[in-house]
C-alpha cells in the first residue's frame, strides 16, 4: 500500500505538528510519501523528510501553489494520484478546502475528518457534531481521507526520506488570491497548543477577555473561545473551539464562563485534563471537567492567574 | 443572473442526537428536522443578492426524501422564488453522499445555468463538509470555500473566507461556487404571510434517476457508536484547591 499525504505548509514552513499528526494515521497504512507543495516549499519537504515513517518527499514549488488555492492543489494532487491507494492530509481549513475536490475529480467519495483507522478500508469518523462515532468501509479504489489531528499523537524526527520535485500541470486559473488577515501573536497555536484557556458567553464582553488572555499569557497557553463568545463579537472566529470551530487535545484545556454546549464539547473533550470555572454549577461543562469550580470568574480567573 | 442554493433537511440542531441501540446508526424517527443552518445562511444571502438587485431569481434545490419539501417550503417562505425536490430516497435514514449529491446537482446545474451556487459549508448530521467542493470540481468552476463576506462584481466575486490563523481573501472568477461560513450573516425569521404564499410558489418534483446518478453509496456504514464517554471528575471549593490540584497531578 502506497500512501500520498499533503503536509500543511504556511509560508513556505511545515507545519511539523498538524502534518506529524496525521503522519501517524497515514504511517500505518503503508509506505508514505509526502507532497510538499507551495511557492517555496523545499525547506519545508527538507523538515518532512525527516519525520519518522516518511520513505519520500515530493517537493513541488510553482508561484500558483502559493496561496494553496484549491484548484492548483488539487490539480497538482490528481496528476500524482495514480500511483497511491490512500490520499491523506491533516483536517485543516486548507485540506477541507482541497480534498473534496480531489475525491470528485478521481469520482471517489472523501473520508472527511477521520478519528480512527481500522483497517485500509474502514475508518472511524465523528458525525453529528461528536456524538455519535461512525465507522465506514470505502468501496472506493483510492481513499481520499482528512485526518481529524485532536486523535492522534504527531511522530518524531528520525527518518530519512528521499526529496524529489513533483511538477504543477497545467490547469485553468479560476480564482487568484488577494489578501490573507492573519493575527499576530506571540501565544502558541491553538491546535498544537500544550494548554488553552478558553472563554465563553460567560466572561460577557470582548474588554473582559483580557482575564481570560492574562491567565492564558501565565500559563503560556493558546486562546479559545466558545462559539457564543464568537457570536456575540467577544473574540475573534478564529480563536473558535467545537464543531464548527477548531478541534483541540491539549494536556491542559481550561473552560471560563463556557456552558458546555454539545457543539463546543465536540471540539475539546479529548483534551487530557479539563478544567471549568462557571458560576451555574448545573452547567453541562461540569460534566466532562476533570476539576470543577463553581465560581464567579471575574474573581477567580485573575486569582487564578495570580497564583499559579 | 440566477442563483442555485441547495438546502438539506437534517435533524434539528436543537435536538439531542440519540445512537440506535443497535448500532444501525442515529434515531431519525419522530424527531424534528430543519434546514441545516449552514444552508439557512446560503439562502438568506442569496435572498440579499437578490435584493440588492444583483441576481434575478433564488432557486433551491433539495436532494433526499419526499418530506424534504418542507425544507424547500422554508427557504420560499424565506423570499426564495421555485423550489426542485429530487427524491433520491424513500427512507429518511439513508443519508445521499456528497459526491452523489454533487452529480444530481451537476444535472440541475445544466438544466438551469445559474451564474452561481450558494452552499452551506457542512451539513451538521454527517459533517462531512464536501459537497461545494465535489460539485465545483465535476462543474470545472471556480471555488470559495467557507465564506464569511461576499461581494459580486460582474464577471468576479471577491470571497473573504474563514481559513485557520484568520482570514484569506481570493477573487474568483464566475460562475462560481460558493460555500459560506457562519458569520456571513443572520438568516431571517419567515412572516407568517410568507409562509402563507410560499405554499402557491412553484416546487417541481424529479427523480435521481431523472439526472441518470447513481446513489449506491461508496461508504458503507458498519456501525455507528456512542463516543466514548469522559470519567466524572471532582468539584474543588477553592481556587487554592484547583491550584493545587493541578500541581498534584503536574498540569502546571
Amino acid at each position: 500500500m502506497a500512501v500520498l499525504l499533503l503536509a500543511e505548509i504556511t509560508d513556505g514552513e511545515l507545519s511539523a505538528d498538524a502534518t506529524g499528526k496525521a503522519l501517524s494515521a497515514a504511517k500505518s497504512l503503508g509506505d508514505v510519501t509526502v507532497l510538499a507543495a507551495g511557492a517555496s516549499a523545499a525547506a519545508a519537504g527538507e523538515a518532512a523528510a525527516k519525520l519518522d515513517g516518511v520513505s519520500k518527499v515530493l517537493v513541488a514549488e510553482d508561484p500558483a501553489l502559493g496561496h494553496r488555492l484549491a484548484e492548483a492543489t488539487a490539480a497538482l494532487i490528481v496528476s500524482l494520484a495514480g500511483d497511491y491507494d490512500h490520499i491523506m492530509a491533516p483536517a485543516t481549513t486548507d485540506a477541507k478546502n482541497i480534498m473534496p475536490r480531489v475525491a470528485a475529480l478521481l469520482d471517489v467519495m472523501v473520508i472527511s475528518d477521520i478519528s480512527g483507522v481500522v483497517d485500509a478500508d474502514t475508518f472511524e469518523r465523528p458525525i453529528y457534531a461528536g456524538n455519535a462515532i461512525q465507522t465506514v468501509k470505502s468501496s472506493d479504489a483510492t481513499k481520499v481521507i482528512t485526518v481529524r489531528t485532536a486523535n492522534f499523537d504527531a511522530v518524531g524526527e528520525g527518518g530519512s526520506g528521499t526529496v524529489e520535485t513533483a511538477t504543477l500541470p497545467d490547469f485553468p486559473t479560476l480564482s487568484e488570491w488577494v489578501e490573507d488577515k492573519v493575527a499576530e501573536s506571540d501565544r502558541p497555536e491553538l491546535t498544537s497548543a500544550g494548554i488553552v484557556v478558553s472563554g465563553g458567553r460567560g466572561v460577557g464582553s470582548e474588554e473582559s477577555f483580557a482575564i481570560i488572555e492574562a491567565l492564558t499569557d501565565k500559563l503560556g497557553a493558546a486562546v479559545g473561545a466558545s462559539r457564543a463568545a464568537v457570536d456575540s463579537g467577544y473574540a475573534p472566529n478564529d480563536w473558535q473551539v467545537g464543531q464548527t470551530g477548531k478541534v483541540v487535545a491539549p494536556d491542559l484545556y481550561v473552560a471560563v464562563g463556557i456552558s458546555g454546549a454539545i457543539q463546543h464539547l465536540a471540539g475539546m473533550k479529548d483534551s487530557k485534563i479539563i478544567v471549568a470555572i462557571n458560576k451555574d454549577e448545573e452547567a453541562p461543562i461540569f460534566q466532562v471537567a476533570d476539576y470543577g469550580l463553581v465560581a464567579d470568574l471575574f474573581a477567580a480567573v485573575p486569582e487564578l492567574t495570580e497564583k499559579l | 443572473m440566477k442563483v442555485l442554493v441547495p438546502v438539506k433537511r437534517v435533524i434539528d440542531y436543537n435536538v439531542k442526537v440519540r445512537v440506535k441501540a443497535d448500532g444501525s446508526g442515529v434515531d431519525l424517527a419522530n424527531v424534528k428536522m430543519s434546514m441545516n443552518p449552514f444552508d439557512e445562511i446560503a439562502v438568506e444571502e442569496a435572498i440579499r443578492l437578490k435584493e440588492a438587485g444583483k441576481v434575478e431569481e433564488v432557486v433551491v434545490v433539495s436532494i433526499g426524501v419526499k418530506q424534504a419539501q418542507e425544507t424547500l417550503r422554508t427557504a420560499l417562505a424565506m423570499g426564495a422564488d421555485r423550489a426542485i425536490l429530487v427524491v433520491a430516497s424513500e427512507d429518511v435514514h439513508n443519508d445521499i453522499e456528497p459526491l452523489a449529491v454533487a452529480k444530481i446537482l451537476k444535472g440541475v446545474i445544466d438544466e438551469e445555468q445559474p451564474g452561481l451556487v450558494l452552499c452551506g459549508k457542512q451539513a451538521i448530521d454527517n459533517d462531512m463538509n464536501a459537497t461545494g467542493q465535489m460539485l465545483s470540481a465535476l462543474m470545472g468552476w471556480s471555488q470559495a470555500t467557507f465564506a464569511s463576506a461576499l461581494d459580486i462584481d460582474g464577471e468576479h466575486a471577491v470571497v473573504t473566507r474563514e481559513v485557520d490563523g484568520g482570514l484569506q481573501t481570493i477573487k474568483v472568477t464566475m460562475p462560481s461556487i460558493v460555500t459560506v461560513d457562519l458569520r456571513l450573516n443572520e438568516p431571517r425569521y419567515a412572516s407568517l404571510p410568507n409562509i402563507m404564499k410560499a405554499k402557491k410558489k412553484p416546487l417541481d418534483e424529479k427523480s435521481a434517476d431523472d439526472y441518470g446518478v447513481d446513489v449506491t453509496p461508496r461508504l458503507e456504514v458498519v456501525k455507528t457508536s456512542e463516543p466514548a464517554g469522559r470519567a466524572a471528575g471532582i468539584m474543588v471549593g477553592s481556587v487554592d484547591e484547583l491550584v493545587a490540584k493541578l500541581k498534584e497531578v503536574g498540569a502546571v
